[in-house]
């Protein structure tokens, strides 16, 4: 089967394998449930929820300095929970962390938090001059995640993957 | 500390952070590593001799739980201590959560608890009058939780969640002395060293 044909979630968990990220706390969200069970069916990775972002950024922190890969997963508005973590922690230390955001909050958000939550996103990323990259297609995806785990890898630097509803479907409402 | 009666360390002696670090590192005899929680925990933490499995934070309150138990993952076969806090804990009380989850055997939490918002003016902190972190944390699952009583019952306390496993909490009633000295802050230095220490870096 080709990368187009599987699904997103099936690469992204190919693309973490193939990098040796064995680590994945996160905390849950919708649109991620895909991938999160399929996590949880794979021996290779530890996987378990978190009660807050930021704790799951500590425990990928303290993973990578005790030599194992991780990656955190979260909803925009959990990122929006977390600055104080990358601005004071992630960032001073140069930690690799490898960071995927579920994009809510536009193309057909019906929660004007969400919708708020959702511009603050991206300032914070770039004022912390942060590698992000929004991912809306599906055939540069595989590219996209396991050049930049490689490159956050190598350069000791955080990498964010903001999952667009492009990509993923997001979560859909009734109108 | 002017404590609710039903608390849980009101028959605790109040001890003293540096004096009960002191001990507790005194017992680490294999590499063990040791997360320095922000502020006073850790300039002790630093105070107390600079070893190469020691990492201080300086930043990111409330997350030295956290970090451990990332270093607990990662590392199985050390046994990893987490100091921290009250305030810092009560700002992430959850994490305990996470942890009776996971049961890292390797994993042991020492909280200091002075009721105080210390290096920020001495505010009082919920568990100055109210909230038991040893109640807290049973109730969150960590079965091995509990008051150190006395400085030698500290050290037994310490002594046997390395030796036994856990993950264990020792909770321990702490004066209002300031922290001894500062750490070096330099977070990259500080992680470099650390990861030297644990075998993660040349």
């Amino acid at each position: 089967m080709t990368d187009m044909e599987k699904p997103w979630h099936q690469v992204v968990l190919e693309t973490l394998k193939k990098n040796d990220i064995g680590l994945v706390p996160y905390v849950p969200d919708r649109v991620f449930t895909p991938l999160i069970k399929a996590l949880h069916a794979d021996d290779f990775f530890t996987t378990f929820p978190c009660t807050r972002e930021e704790e799951a950024v500590g425990i990928v922190t303290g993973a990578h300095m005790g030599g194992m890969r991780a990656a955190v997963l979260m909803q925009t508005s959990g990122f929006g929970t977390i600055a104080n973590a990358i601005a004071s922690l992630v960032c001073p230390s140069q930690i690799p962390a490898i960071i995927f955001v579920s994009e809510r909050g536009t193309l057909g958000e019906f929660n004007l938090g969400q919708a708020l939550v959702c511009r603050t996103m991206r300032p914070v990323l770039d004022s912390l001059g942060i590698e992000t990259h929004t991912i809306t297609r599906h055939d540069e995806l595989a590219f996209i995640v396991d050049r930049s785990i490689k490159q956050a890898l190598a350069t000791q630097a955080p990498v964010t993957f903001i999952l667009s509803p492009l990509l993923t479907g997001g979560k859909v409402f009734a109108a | 500390m002017t404590q609710n009666p039903a608390h849980g360390a009101h028959n605790a002696k109040v001890m003293n952070r540096f004096d009960l670090t002191k001990r507790a590192v005194a017992h680490l005899k294999h590499e063990e590593a040791v997360i320095g929680g922000i502020g006073n925990t850790n300039f002790d933490l630093w105070m107390s001799g600079q070893r190469p499995q020691n990492w201080y934070m300086l930043g990111s309150m409330g997350l030295a739980i956290p970090i451990a138990l990332g270093v607990a993952i990662a590392q199985p076969k050390r046994h990893v201590v987490a100091l921290e806090g009250d305030g810092s804990l009560l700002m992430q009380l959850g994490c305990l959560a996470t942890v009776a989850m996971r049961r890292p055997a390797n994993l042991t939490m020492v909280v200091w608890d002075n009721g105080m918002y210390q290096i920020t003016g001495g505010q009082p902190t919920a568990s100055a009058s109210v909230a038991d972190i040893v109640a807290v944390a049973r109730g969150c699952g960590l079965v091995k939780s509990a008051w150190a009583t006395d400085e030698d019952d500290f050290e037994r306390l310490f002594a046997a969640a390395l030796k036994d496993g856990g993950p264990t909490l020792i909770a321990a009633r702490i004066d209002d002395k300031p922290g001894t000295g500062t750490t070096d802050r330099d977070p990259v230095q500080i992680r470099q060293r650390f990861m030297m220490g644990l075998g993660t870096r040349k």
